[in-house]
């Protein structure tokens, strides 16, 4: 059984596509190695950033090893308080995925849920949740975060922020970006739920949440799982200009996106690789997640077949 | 002894341009085992009357009048959670087209179990062998490795089949079966109907089978309705009908019937056309293309009166005419 299951999903048209993509190949390795970086992050770390014991003040603001003052110990040199770039990197590539991957559950959670109902149940139902969904849509993304972030920030003790501050931002990305998932799945679900099968299982005496997830659920989740690609990017991003802005991971606990605000602070100072090297690593992450998200959109797309 | 009654069944929708009646004072009965065929050009109100039974009329639609009686007790007022316990439990559904009315992401054998589970107090496990031996009642080959594929790796007449064992596997006493046969080919037709026919009289349920072929019908119902216009306007044992219509519309529809071995230049057929929903004539609704039109056929509406050889709604044979 096995063995025939993976022979069918090797057999399969998506996993023809993909092994025919240049782009959803090379953005997937990228992707798998960027994964593989931040599960093992303790393991192929020189040194723990969030340990202070372990910072030497002495090798502050060293340079990349192949930089005249470099060292080895440090391959992508420290910043100011002597943490190597490129552990940081490899533990706030971890902390951003987290994030990233969380929100984007969080908001396919609520979306789903909410776009299933409404289009299900229709009605005052369906009208209060797509008109909350528009009111939020007309806001920017990030003042909804920022909002969402000063609450939770207001309501908890300030000496919690820092082991809050991932929840926070988690919860502050996740309520930003449902509606994108509740509308598609309103729309699907308005379209499958006049089906006959739909008919069928009524008939059949199914009970309407059983019709709701059982039934149509699986018939929409094609577009969602494309909107989840392209939003974990979008996730990452946002949770980067969060802690950009000095509102998301603290200095001690550094993200992609706070190590950037660090380095900026020393651009000018002559002092480009704390900037650079997680600005590039945030680069390539989002580029590779939204490349493969486009490839899943045309794969998944019977029209561009 | 019946199993389903229907008295005085009608059903309205409400629009802009006024109510409108798709069936009007609609009574039938069905025994218990029986299979009653319904016969009636498009828009007479068939399926119309199968969807009130099982109480999916959508609204702005509404029953305005009559009761729907199952085993003696209304079905037509139940609350959504009751009527949820009567569909599939006491009456199965069969549509038309096999392709979308199962559902393309799930199992065959996912369907199956969850229709199983809603209804009968039984594992998961016990549920699935209970799947399995439905698709084995159905004529599905190697049932055991069919039970975990997909309805799109079905052909029409074996997924038909396991619509037929969806509607049956919690053993329904009644299945309204909608046109069951039409979307598949003609060969396959016959199967399927002599599959329904058997499977039923193994279980004891009745059928309502709406249809418009009369070939059918012939086969497979023991008392058929005839519909026109919301009406159910005659009613009696399938070779009574068949044989010897008496409503002026059966004995036109059965004359349109071509017949093997005779070759007539034309092919008799009714004048005129169904009046449309807003647009019923006064009086019996057929009296504006019925042959043998009296005066009061335009101003009075005849009921359907049961005699000696059945029920029929017309005045040709009404008691207050004959004597």
């Amino acid at each position: 059984m096995a063995t025939s299951t993976l022979a069918r999903v090797w057999h399969s048209d998506l996993a023809w596509s993909f092994r025919t993509s240049k782009t959803a190949l090379i953005s997937s390795v990228l992707l798998a190695i960027m994964f593989a970086a931040a599960i093992f992050a303790p393991q192929l770390a020189t040194q723990n950033p969030f340990n202070i014991a372990e910072l030497e003040l002495w090798n502050s603001e060293l340079p990349p090893f192949w930089v005249e003052g470099g060292s080895r110990q440090f391959l992508l040199g420290t910043d100011v308080q002597a943490r190597d770039v490129y552990s940081s990197i490899l533990y706030g590539l971890r902390l951003s995925l987290i994030v990233g991957f969380a929100s984007v559950i969080l908001a396919a959670v609520i979306g789903i849920s909410l776009g299933l109902l409404g289009g299900f149940l229709g009605g005052i139902v369906d009208a209060a949740i797509m008109r909350f969904a528009d009111v939020l849509l007309s806001f920017p993304a990030i003042l909804v975060a920022l909002l969402v972030n000063g609450i939770a920030r207001g309501i908890l003790p300030p000496s919690q922020h820092q082991d809050a501050a991932i929840y926070v931002l988690i919860l502050a990305i996740g309520l930003t970006n449902w509606v994108q998932y509740a509308r598609t799945v309103r729309g699907s679900t308005m379209v499958e739920r006049q089906k006959e099968y739909v008919q069928a299982a009524r008939i059949n005496g199914i009970s309407g949440p059983g019709i709701m997830f059982n039934h149509i659920m699986p018939n929409v989740m094609g577009p969602v799982l494309v909107i989840a690609t392209i939003n974990l990017g979008m996730a990452v991003l946002t949770e980067a200009t969060l802690s950009f802005l000095g509102v998301g991971m603290p200095a001690t606990q550094p993200s992609l996106g706070t190590l950037i605000r660090i380095g900026n602070e020393y651009l000018f100072s002559g002092i480009w690789w704390v900037v650079i090297f997680p600005s590039a690593v945030l680069v390539a992450l989002v580029l590779s997640v939204n490349l493969l998200g486009d490839w899943l959109r045309d794969a998944l797309n019977p029209k561009l077949r | 002894m019946t199993l389903l009654k229907v008295e005085n069944l009608t059903v309205e929708f409400p629009s802009r341009r006024g109510t409108l009646t798709a069936i009007e004072d609609v009574c039938l009965t069905v025994a218990p085992g029986e299979i009653l065929g319904m016969v009636g050009e498009s828009g007479a109100g068939k399926s119309m009357t199968g969807a009130a039974i099982i109480g999916l009329i959508e609204p702005p639609g509404r029953i305005a009048r009559g009761q729907i009686l199952l085993n003696g007790s209304r079905i037509d007022n139940l609350g959504r959670e009751d009527m949820r316990r009567v569909r599939g439990r006491q009456i199965g559904a069969i549509f038309q087209d096999p392709l979308t009315s199962l559902n393309p992401v799930l199992t065959v054998g996912e369907q199956l179990i969850e229709t199983i589970q809603t209804h009968l107090k039984l594992s998961r496990s016990a549920a699935r062998e209970r799947a399995i031996d439905w698709l084995r009642r159905v004529g599905i080959p190697a049932p055991e490795k069919r039970v975990d594929t997909y309805p799109h790796q079905y052909s029409g007449g074996m997924r038909q089949r396991v619509v037929i064992a969806l509607a049956l596997c919690a053993e329904p006493r009644l299945i309204i079966a909608d046109e069951p046969t039409t979307a598949l080919d003609v060969s396959v037709q016959a199967q399927i109907i002599a599959l329904l026919r058997k499977l039923c009289k193994e279980t004891g349920a009745s059928v309502i089978l709406v249809t418009h072929d009369m070939g059918v019908i012939a086969e497979t119902a023991d008392r058929v309705a005839v519909m026109y216009a919301g009406r159910v306007i005659e009613v009696g044992a399938v070779a009574d009908v068949l044989r010897a219509p008496r409503h002026p519309y059966t004995a036109g529809l059965m004359a349109s019937i071509p017949r093997i071995g005779e070759k007539p230049d034309i092919l008799p057929q009714i004048d005129g056309a169904m009046p449309r929903l807003n647009a019923r004539p006064e009086g019996c609704a057929f009296n504006p293309r019925c042959p043998k039109r009296m005066e009061v056929c335009a101003r009075l509406r005849p009921d359907l009166v049961a005699d000696a050889q059945g029920e029929v709604a017309c005045h040709l044979f009404s008691k207050e005419l004959a004597t």
